[in-house]
């Protein structure tokens, strides 16, 4: 153990683990039990579940939000200050080094896995790093070679009504002069630049130390990304090892991916073009609905609308010719059938899989909907819960028959960002079914047309059946809530409270698959869409 | 060499028409680019469309001896490219360009071009080793449409060699796409393709928003403005290390550069905060230079009650209710009001609520006029790296009019009804040809043609454009050679 005297505090370093935080530059070259193996990633994992689950039911970075992520650390990756001795604190950031590595091993196989375990360790280190003195991020900054030199006074004085008109209404003068500005090309600062909070000069950002982060935060990013990358590539050679294999796959699978984005190109059943308007009114997602309205009303629709649209009646078993029908007979209202053949045709043929590079293309996910691809000008894609405004969205859920008392509560949820949440309650209301009964958090507007056909497709006493079915669920679930204390249907993502808990094994029939699947997608889709952050990617 | 092939677009293509932003159909194949020699005699018998081009140049096989008659009814569309192209593209400059001091061997060989032949036969993948073989191609195969992708990591051409993913788009320019399509919703005037000098102002503002922004922002130096043609204008920025960015990178500058957003969905399409950030600053000082003549004036925003709705729509749903119906009753007593005293009237307004305690309505003045006026951005042709855009001096196939370089500095004088189409080139070269039978230039030699038309005018900003960029070529090259070991561009 060494000490080293700094600015008048004395800092404790440790040969082996020196800062708490860690970017975690090396891989651990020392031996792990099997069963360390076990429980590290495990309790890594939880933590990023926790983080996961903060980000659908929270308000990013608000008190709850960062209350269940720090009480998940707390629990299962404490990570002590120095003083705590170098025993803890070595035995502890161990942990937090290897655990991090395995689950690189675990997370690196599929785009959807790295992108997934990316978003959440940056999240992690955004945690650890606020959470770190100002002595220990100096020590962090000099280990990993990130110092920065902040601008001279003189300069920042100069620039102070343009840094002032950058950092946003709540940051005084005062606060400029007394904090510490960074000068750096804006290539390292993208996150800061997108969202114009930094002032930008001649390709040079100025960044205020409580920025430092974002900046960290990047650097983080791309390592971690192309380490990633890497490690999938090295991935084959371990594939050999016959101890690690099954433990990587098992906790692979404690990434539940939902069914709905797995069951590429799978068909539900078997509907003619004549069929389309009367399920849309049924049936649809309000995000199809209205775009089945906009092309009935434009017999157009512009590229976004036909892929968003097109897929999924695809998935819902409109085949290929009946599509042909479908788009032709709408198209063909305002141009002429060549112009039609020669345009639109191809594209059609395309999303299934017959032209081209003949990928059987699967429809598009909640996650997908809400995030990519914002809609502009003309267009009618997207999620009417994410991307209308308040007015167009109380008038289209009026125009859908939902009570005003509905609408207010739908409208409260957007506000929260809770887009599926709020596209869940309006299955339930058009659906006739009490609050919390819905079988799903959507996540798919597949998921919305298959749980709606059960609900409404079928004969009668079918119809009764499922209904009552969805019924005793709904309130076994509120028992099972209710005897934990925890906030029932009455609350939004009361799913989700379920599917997080450890013990949910013990609600015994109650099949929780889609309220638990359906998470990780929500959880994107909420991540993502506060566009304002530094965590974001594509 | 008769067997079809399909073509398909791997990447998104530019268009002025959204309805042909789409894979092509089956097409019959005319053979690839690199059997250039032998390719047209057999490519034409299986292509009507071709046959009408070889006519012409079966008659008079020397391209550059054409003569024109304009006011021959024979000469179609595919007559008057091939004069063009073998006339007036100025392929020197364009490939000093493209080359960019070939300090990068394969440079421009790896550069993709694609072609749209007539009879809408898309090209893809096409490329070239030297200016001299892409003159070649190009006068051969008389395209309706050339359009630049990226900078590959192989020949292009060759790409069918290498592995799909293999192949990758290494580089190109950052690219802007601002079309009068997406200024639809607020726009008086014209819709959809139409333009008129009413709305063509709108581009002038995206110009000069964006080419401040570009410029002291960023602190971009190769900026090429070009005229798409009919209704839009497209920006190339052409640095050295703005060309390798990725695609993270460019929509980084996009969501930087992007104000309006949303779609009819969203009535007030602009959320600003108070103190405006200096660059949105910088671009209302721009915006305000127009709002009164353009906007208010041309425009005439605020004359008739469908265009007043989409204004009032603007102002945040707490208030608007009230203030709608208050602005709306004093506009229908006084009927005769100009937009100009309405538009005051609306500041007034705003104004007096923010005094009685409605901070909401702080930004709501600025709001309006960057949802009216700031340039709309088409994002998706700056994301990709492999995304393809018309190139300049392409001739718009539904107007005639070239594609020609602007020049910033006199943006305001712009005219694109004034930009001259190839009928009126190739005839202008006649007239020439005709009132100065031996014109030679200074030094004696022949005078090119294209200083015998109008298009020599719009060869100016091309070069104040490429001049600038091959001294930073030249000085980057010097740079390079006595490296220190130091860090010269971050």
């Amino acid at each position: 153990m060494q000490h080293i005297r700094k600015g008048g505090n004395k800092v404790t370093v440790f040969r082996e683990y020196p800062h708490k935080l860690s970017i975690y530059p090396l891989p651990p070259i020392q031996e792990v039990s099997l069963e360390e193996f076990e429980t590290f990633a495990a309790d890594r994992l939880k933590v990023l579940k926790a983080i996961e689950l903060a980000r659908i039911k929270f308000p990013k970075r608000g008190v709850e939000y960062n209350g269940l992520v720090n009480d998940a650390i707390r629990k299962y990756m404490p990570l002590s200050e120095n003083d705590q001795g170098e025993d803890i604190c070595v035995a502890e950031r161990r942990k937090d080094h290897i655990s991090h590595y395995i689950l690189r091993l675990v997370y690196c196989r599929s785009e959807d896995l790295r992108r997934w375990f990316l978003m959440h360790e940056l999240e992690l280190f955004r945690f650890k790093f606020v959470a770190e003195t100002q002595a220990q991020i100096v020590t962090f900054l000099k280990a990993n070679d990130l110092s920065y030199v902040p601008i001279p006074n003189e300069e920042k004085a100069q620039l102070l009504p343009l840094l002032q008109a950058s950092a946003g209404p709540t940051v005084s003068p005062q606060d400029i002069l007394s904090e510490d500005y960074f000068k750096l090309p804006f290539l390292a600062a993208l996150e800061l630049v997108r969202s114009r909070r930094v002032y930008l000069q001649g390709g040079a950002v100025y960044v205020p130390r409580r920025e430092l982060v974002s900046i960290l935060s990047g650097v983080y990013r791309s390592r971690l990304s192309s380490a990633l990358a890497q490690t999938s590539r090295a991935l084959p050679n371990l594939e050999e090892d016959e101890r690690l294999v099954p433990l990587l796959n098992a906790l692979a699978k404690q990434y539940l991916g939902s069914d709905y984005l797995s069951q590429r190109g799978q068909v539900t059943g078997n509907i003619t073009s004549e069929q389309v308007d009367g399920l849309s009114t049924t049936s649809f997602s309000p995000c199809m609905r209205n775009l089945h309205q906009a092309l009935r009303g434009n017999h157009h629709l512009r590229h976004g609308g036909r892929m968003q649209y097109g897929l999924f009646l695809k998935s819902i078993g409109l085949h290929l010719d009946e599509a042909m029908r479908f788009w032709r007979t709408e198209f063909t209202r305002i141009m002429g059938a060549d112009k039609f053949d020669k345009s639109y045709a191809y594209n059609i043929r395309h999303n299934y899989g017959k032209e081209g590079k003949r990928t059987d293309y699967s429809s598009y996910s909640c996650a997908k909907i809400i995030t990519s691809n914002n809609p502009g000008v003309g267009d009618h894609h997207g999620c009417p819960f994410r991307h209308f405004d308040a007015e167009h969205l109380r008038q289209k859920m009026y125009e859908y028959g939902v009570a005003s008392g509905g609408i207010k509560e739908i409208i409260g949820l957007v506000q929260g960002n809770q887009f599926q949440v709020a596209c869940t309650r309006y299955f339930e209301l058009t659906h006739k079914l009490p609050q919390g009964a819905s079988p799903m958090i959507v996540s798919h507007p597949r998921q919305f047309y298959d749980e709606s056909r059960k609900l409404l497709g079928g004969n009668d006493e079918q119809q009764q059946q499922h209904r009552s079915q969805l019924l005793t669920m709904r309130e076994k679930r509120e028992q099972f809530l209710a005897a934990r204390g925890l906030p029932t249907s009455g609350s939004p993502g009361a799913h989700m409270s379920i599917s997080y808990d450890d013990n949910f094994d013990e609600i015994g029939d109650i099949s929780m698959d889609a309220a638990t699947t359906e998470v990780l997608a929500a959880a994107e889709a909420a991540a993502d869409f506060d566009d304002a952050d530094d965590m974001d990617f594509d | 060499m008769d067997q079809t092939t399909v073509v398909r677009r791997a990447a998104p293509i530019d268009e002025d028409d959204d309805a042909s932003n789409e894979p092509m159909a089956v097409i019959p194949s005319v053979a690839t680019a690199s059997a250039s020699s032998s390719a047209p005699a057999a490519g034409s018998s299986s292509s009507g469309s071709a046959a009408g081009g070889k006519s012409l140049f079966s008659r008079k096989p020397n391209s550059a001896a054409v003569s024109i008659h304009s006011s021959d009814p024979g000469l179609e569309f595919d007559q008057l490219m091939r004069i063009y192209y073998s006339r007036l593209f100025p392929f020197k400059k364009y490939y000093r360009w493209l080359s960019y001091g070939n300090v990068q061997k394969h440079y421009f060989c790896n550069r993709e071009f694609s072609f749209t032949l007539e009879g809408d036969i898309y090209v893809r993948y096409q490329s070239f080793s030297t200016e001299e073989q892409l003159r070649k191609e190009i006068i051969q195969r008389n395209p309706i449409k050339i359009d630049i992708g990226a900078v590959y990591n192989v020949e292009p051409k060759d790409h069918k060699q290498v592995r799909g993913p293999e192949f990758k788009a290494e580089e190109k320019e950052v690219v802007f796409d601002i079309d009068m399509t997406d200024y639809d919703d607020i726009r008086t005037c014209c819709k959809g393709a139409d333009i008129c000098f009413r709305c063509w102002p709108f581009m002038t503002i995206a110009v000069r928003i964006l080419d401040r922004a570009l410029r002291d922002d960023f602190g971009f130096k190769s900026l090429l403005w070009i005229y798409s043609g009919r209704r839009g204008v497209h920006c190339w920025v052409c640095d050295n290390s703005v060309r390798t960015y990725d695609s993270n990178i460019r929509t980084v500058l996009t969501d930087y550069l992007s104000v309006v957003k949303g779609s009819e969905k969203n009535a007030k399409k602009v959320a600003l905060t108070n103190p405006l950030h200096p660059s949105l600053q910088k671009s209302l000082d721009i915006i305000e230079e127009y709002w009164e003549p353009v906007i208010l004036g041309d425009q005439d925003i605020l004359r008739s009650p469908a265009h007043i709705d989409r204004v009032l729509a603007t102002i945040p749903d707490e208030d608007n209710a009230r203030m709608r119906q208050a602005l709306r009753n004093e506009w229908n007593t006084h009927p005769n009001g100009t937009s100009q005293e309405r538009w005051k009237q609306l500041v007034q307004e705003v104004y007096l609520s923010v005094k009685a305690g409605k901070s909401y309505l702080k930004s709501t003045v600025p709001e309006i006029m960057f949802q009216f006026a700031y340039p709309r951005l088409d994002v998706e042709v700056t994301k990709g790296v492999n995304h393809l855009l018309k190139s300049p001096f392409c001739v718009h196939p539904k107007t005639g009019r070239v594609c020609v370089p602007m020049d910033v500095d006199s943006i305001d004088d712009f005219d694109p009804f004034a930009v001259p189409t190839i009928q009126e080139l190739c005839s202008q070269i006649n007239q020439f040809d005709a009132a100065n039978p031996h014109a030679t230039t200074d030094s004696g030699k022949k005078l090119q043609d294209y200083k015998k038309t109008k298009l020599k005018d719009f060869m100016s900003p091309f070069l104040k454009f490429l001049e600038p960029l091959e001294s930073n070529i030249r000085d980057a090259k010097l740079m390079d050679m006595d490296k220190d070991g130091m860090a010269m561009d971050w």
